[in-house]
């Protein structure tokens, strides 16, 4: 065991004992422990495979960089050891092995490594004849975790928050800024993805508890702050416009709503690359810190620290206080600037070697660090005559710097390469978004807090619209990232990458290949792509390319940091879809008769009503058969009904119909259509003038609101006088049809329903039931009938009554199915079933509605083009001969003309009327003339004959609109 | 998600808008050409810009003129058909 004792700042709660299973074998950690934190105290050293080679690795950051120590948890994939907090019972496997972590049996992979280069998959994949081979053998490799499928699908409500600044990070300059923004009266949002606040300022010590208490005392600051809400355990997931930030914590996604954003979100320590960085015990030295500050678990016994600034010697004296024996330090850098930090450790009887590097790390037989061979180091060669060799079971990394400056980059900030800094820091940032610490270059704990200080004011400030306090900031003087942390050997396995196993020779053969830029790199080396998005890796990869191109990293430029910042649960991400679905005011008389629905734009409309014993199309046809016979209703109540008041009433609607409305007299209904600019039909309805200022009109169902919003932007537009008003949901409304229909209306209606006094197409305002009703005589079904529109409230009381009266006549309801065959049998278009994006009113025999000598309608002038121009298709009616019994055409079959799409069908029907099959088509116009036999393709592709004919197919005189001599 | 200040309920987020198109000056029908008129109808200008367009807040069927900056994705300002500032 090498737990330490108790640490002033430790997470975990040594009363707490957690048990839990890691690969088949029992262990037990502390109650806030990680699961990597309690294995490496229980002296477990291989926590997982890498992706490629399948390596031993342990741990490398403890900071959720983690991505070889993915495990899985159950029904939980891929979960990071690192961060993982410990809970009891776990059991736990590493992903990514064949027969368990120690016996993995593709652990051969690493010494094939020679015979999978760089762009493997680009290169196994390019032949066709080894493809299904290929993908065989890496599908049965690759993939991460086992996916349990009957994992329950968990909704996770999403949650909405708003606040003035939100401060991401709450480190040492993240605390100050949220501090400083408060202190200026903003409410302040301070999110943090660590288990707990403080950051770098409770675990980089190197022996200073000054910092640590200033930095506990900011904390009690911030939690005594009523205008500050601390969230840790939170990930600033994203930045998008507006300073809309995803918040994730472990049990939903919060969307917040900032007014300005301070990124205060520090930096990622950066791995060295030498021959065997990867071997579990070669870690980050902020990783080393982490485990002894936050978990009191010694990192080594014995420790060689490779440095490259002053953190390493921190890392150092944190080590030596917790009682590591530190073999030496490794200083890449020449000469060794005699610092206090320096001249600590070395009081502490530890040996520097200034101008030095690791050349390479040996393994043991089980994988696992034993010693390193340190050489000295002149810009990344190692002179191998200086070769020495110690033994030691901890490396630590601390040779540099890259800032997690993600979010940043999403808001759209410009990043300067700062060559003193060695580091990318913003130069331009956007409007509302400030930084501050280490993404800002500032390394020192004062200048951090100065600068977090200067930042949360500022933010506060472009909020309330106050002008900001000055806060002085020095500017950085150390070199806290070193230019080139890389040592060449022959032998390779120098990492740069840990996610995806990439060597430095891997990027040299790519620039070879020529893919030598950052972008193309990326692709092809795959570098940055594996789960740790290259926070790790992408700084290296730039300063290889650099080099290898002879440019600087500034000119090399980075690649897109896009969301999310860390791997986010589906869960957390899926919700409920919310779509408005509306329901007619009969909707449940509908279901009351046993209606099927369909959905109909935003509507449920009834498709038929079932009757048992009956099947669909059965009774579709008793539905036709009663409207043709005796009388039936259907819920006309989806169509859009709007009303349109006001002196310029008639200017407007003359405007945007085709036809002349202002022409239409007071008690009269036309039936019209409107185009969009182009000349494309866009809509039908049926116009009434109640009087002199007012229409009422209904659009189709599915285009209802869009009319509404263009006919409101067209008022916005022309200004005329006039108002509209959208009566849609206001009004039930039925069509009553059929030869019976004026039996069953008669005695309920106050209004003359003789021909004379209420001719078809005519509009009539009376009560019906004693419910006020407005009703217009209709014929889209081919029969005497009646739309009769009343306030929505009275809609269920009009149904009964009408049912009612209608029982001795035989009455039923029919649906949507049977009113497209019935308007079918009359050869009424449906408007976006028989037309199209494209379709104009010539094409579909609409010309008599077309006024071209108006003055001005929508689409007018180019209707005016379109008339003096040779139709290209025109919509006609077919049959199929009666008694036909092969296969039938279907709506989108397309008509062949010597091989060639000529055409397609856009509706068809068997007529139970006329006994045979009915249909509208698109043709060339020459073939339109009725007798013509064209020919469709059907499902099967075998071809079959129709023939065009004369529409309306049904009642073409339309007889049974009037009166029976 | 991106906010747009409509002129009459203020700042909302953009889900509840709809974008119709540039505020464009149709030629005069009367005298144009027949690919004058072509022009105005099929193409639209896609350069990146300071633009007038119309949007309409849904909620409350609001039609007005936004000016953007679509080169800096930014909204300038937005008013009233007929209440230009």
């Amino acid at each position: 065991m090498s737990r330490l004792p108790q640490q002033p700042a430790e997470w975990i709660d040594r009363t707490r004992l957690v048990r839990f299973r890691f690969e088949g074998r029992d262990y037990t950690g502390f109650a806030g422990d990680a699961v990597s934190s309690a294995l490496w105290a229980a002296g477990v050293r291989v926590l997982g495979r890498s992706f490629k080679y399948h390596r031993p690795r342990g741990i490398l950051s403890m900071a959720n960089h983690d991505v070889n120590v993915l495990l899985q948890d159950g029904q939980r994939l891929n979960v990071r050891g690192d961060v993982e907090l410990l809970r009891d019972g776990m059991d736990l496997t590493a992903v990514n092995t064949w027969g368990g972590l120690q016996a993995d049996r593709v652990r051969f992979l690493d010494r094939l490594s020679a015979f999978l280069p760089v762009g493997f998959y680009y290169k196994a994949f390019y032949s066709k004849r080894w493809f299904p081979t290929w993908e065989r053998m890496f599908r049965a490799i690759t993939g991460l975790g086992r996916l349990d499928l009957s994992t329950p699908h968990i909704r996770t409500p999403k949650r909405y928050d708003f606040c003035d600044v939100a401060v991401i990070g709450a480190g040492p300059s993240g605390l100050s800024a949220a501090l400083a923004a408060s202190a200026a009266g903003a409410r302040v949002v301070l999110v943090d993805e660590n288990a707990q606040a403080g950051g770098s300022g409770l675990y980089q010590l190197g022996g200073d508890a000054g910092q640590r208490d200033a930095t506990r005392a900011f904390l009690d600051q911030v939690a005594a702050d009523p205008n500050i809400r601390l969230y840790t355990g939170t990930l600033a997931a994203a930045w998008y416009a507006d300073q809309w930030i995803p918040l994730i914590d472990g049990k939903r996604m919060t969307k917040l709503r900032a007014g300005a954003t301070v990124m205060a979100s520090g930096a990622f320590e950066q791995p060295a690359v030498f021959r065997n960085n990867d071997l579990p015990g070669v870690m980050l030295g902020s990783a080393m810190q982490r485990l002894i500050h936050r978990y009191a678990v010694q990192p080594a016994r014995r420790a060689v620290v490779l440095a490259a600034n002053d953190d390493a010697y921190r890392v150092a004296l944190d080590l030596l206080d917790a009682g590591v024996q530190v073999m030496a330090v490794v200083d890449l850098r020449e000469p060794l600037s005699a610092g206090p930090l320096v001249e600590a450790v070395r009081s502490r009887g530890v040996e520097c070697l200034a101008g030095s590097g690791i050349y390479e790390a040996h393994a043991d037989s089980a994988g696992t660090l034993a010693a390193v061979t340190v050489c000295r180091v002149r810009d990344g060669t190692a002179d191998s005559s200086t070769a020495r060799r110690i033994d030691c079971d901890g490396v630590a990394m601390s040779t540099g710097w890259a800032p997690a400056a993600n979010l940043l980059y999403q808001a759209g900030t410009k990043m300067r390469f700062d060559e003193r800094l060695q580091q990318f820091v913003p130069d331009a940032l956007p409007e509302g978004v400030f930084a501050c610490g280490r993404v800002n270059g500032l390394f020192g704990f004062d200048a951090k807090l100065r600068d977090g200080e200067r930042a949360g004011a500022a933010a506060a400030a472009h909020v309330l619209g106050t002008a900001p306090r000055s806060v002085e900031v020095q500017t950085e003087t150390s070199r806290p990232t070193h230019p080139w942390p890389v040592v060449a050997h022959p032998s390779a396995k120098n990492f740069v990458d840990f996610d995806e196993d990439l060597q430095v020779k891997d990027f040299e053969n790519a620039v070879q290949e020529g893919y030598d830029n950052i972008e193309l790199l990326k692709r092809f080396t795959t570098v940055g792509m594996g789960p740790s998005q290259g926070k790790h890796s992408n700084m290296t990869a730039l300063r290889l390319l650099a080099r290898l191109t002879g440019k600087s990293p500034q000119q090399v430029g980075t690649t897109t940091a896009r969301p999310f910042f860390h791997p986010v649960p589906m869960s957390h991400l899926g919700g409920r879809g919310f779509h408005p679905q509306r329901r007619s005011p009969l909707h449940g008389r509908h279901a009351a008769l046993g209606a099927v629905f369909m959905p109909a734009g935003a509507w449920e409309r009834p498709e038929y009503y079932a009757v048992p014993g009956k099947s669909r199309i059965e009774c579709i046809h008793d539905e036709v058969r009663r409207v043709r016979t005796k009388v039936a209703m259907i819920d006309v109540g989806t169509l859009g009904k709007i009303e349109i008041r006001g002196p310029q009433a008639a200017d407007f609607l003359n405007r945007v119909y085709t036809a002349r409305i202002d022409l239409l007299k007071v008690g009269g209904t036309r039936y019209g259509i409107t185009c969009d600019d182009s000349g494309v039909l866009t809509d039908e309805g049926v116009i009434a003038r109640l009087s002199e200022e007012v229409y009422y009109f209904t659009t189709t169902t599915s285009g209802a609101a869009n009319v509404y919003r263009e006919l409101s932007r067209l008022n916005a537009e022309w200004r005329l006088q006039c108002g509209i008003v959208n009566l849609t949901g206001a009004y039930a409304s039925v069509n009553l049809a059929g030869p019976d229909c004026r039996k069953v209306l008669g005695p309920l209606c106050d209004i003359d329903l003789s021909a004379e006094s209420f001719p078809y197409l005519a509009v009539r305002v009376g009560h019906v039931a004693g419910i006020p009703a407005r009703m217009m005589r209709v014929g889209f079904v081919g029969e005497w009938g009646y739309e009769i529109h009343v306030p929505a409230e009275y809609g269920p009381t009009l149904w009964d009554a009408l049912m009612q009266a209608g029982a001795p006549y035989g009455i039923g309801p029919f649906g949507v199915e049977a009113q497209r065959l019935l308007r079918l049998e009359k050869g009424h278009l449906i408007v976006s079933q028989d037309t199209d994006g494209l379709t104009h009113p010539f094409e579909v025999g609409m010309d008599w509605a077309v006024k071209l000598d108006k003055p001005f309608f929508v689409g007018q002038r180019s209707l005016k083009i379109l008339k003096q121009m040779p139709l290209k298709r025109k919509l006609a009616g077919f049959k199929m001969p009666a008694g036909y019994s092969g296969q039938v055409p279907q709506e989108c079959h397309l008509v062949i003309v010597n091989g060639e799409i000529a055409g397609r069908i856009t509706s068809i029907y068997w007529s139970p009327n006329l006994g045979h099959h009915i249909g509208l088509a698109f043709l060339p116009p020459d073939m339109t003339t009725p007798g013509t036999v064209f020919q469709v393709r059907v499902t099967d592709g075998s071809m079959v004959n129709a023939e065009v004919c004369e529409t309306p197919f049904f009642d073409p005189e339309d007889l049974r609109q009037k009166e029976p001599s | 998600m991106k906010l747009m200040p409509c002129p009459l309920n203020g700042l909302r987020p953009v889900s509840e808008f709809v974008y119709w198109g540039e505020l464009r000056p149709a030629p005069d029908a009367a005298t144009c050409s027949d690919a004058e008129w072509a022009d105005f109808v099929f193409n639209r200008n896609g350069a990146p810009g300071v633009k007038r367009e119309w949007w309409c807040h849904t909620p409350s069927n609001t039609w007005f003129i936004a000016e953007r900056d679509t080169e800096k994705d930014r909204v300038l300002r937005t008013w009233l058909p007929g209440g230009e500032p």
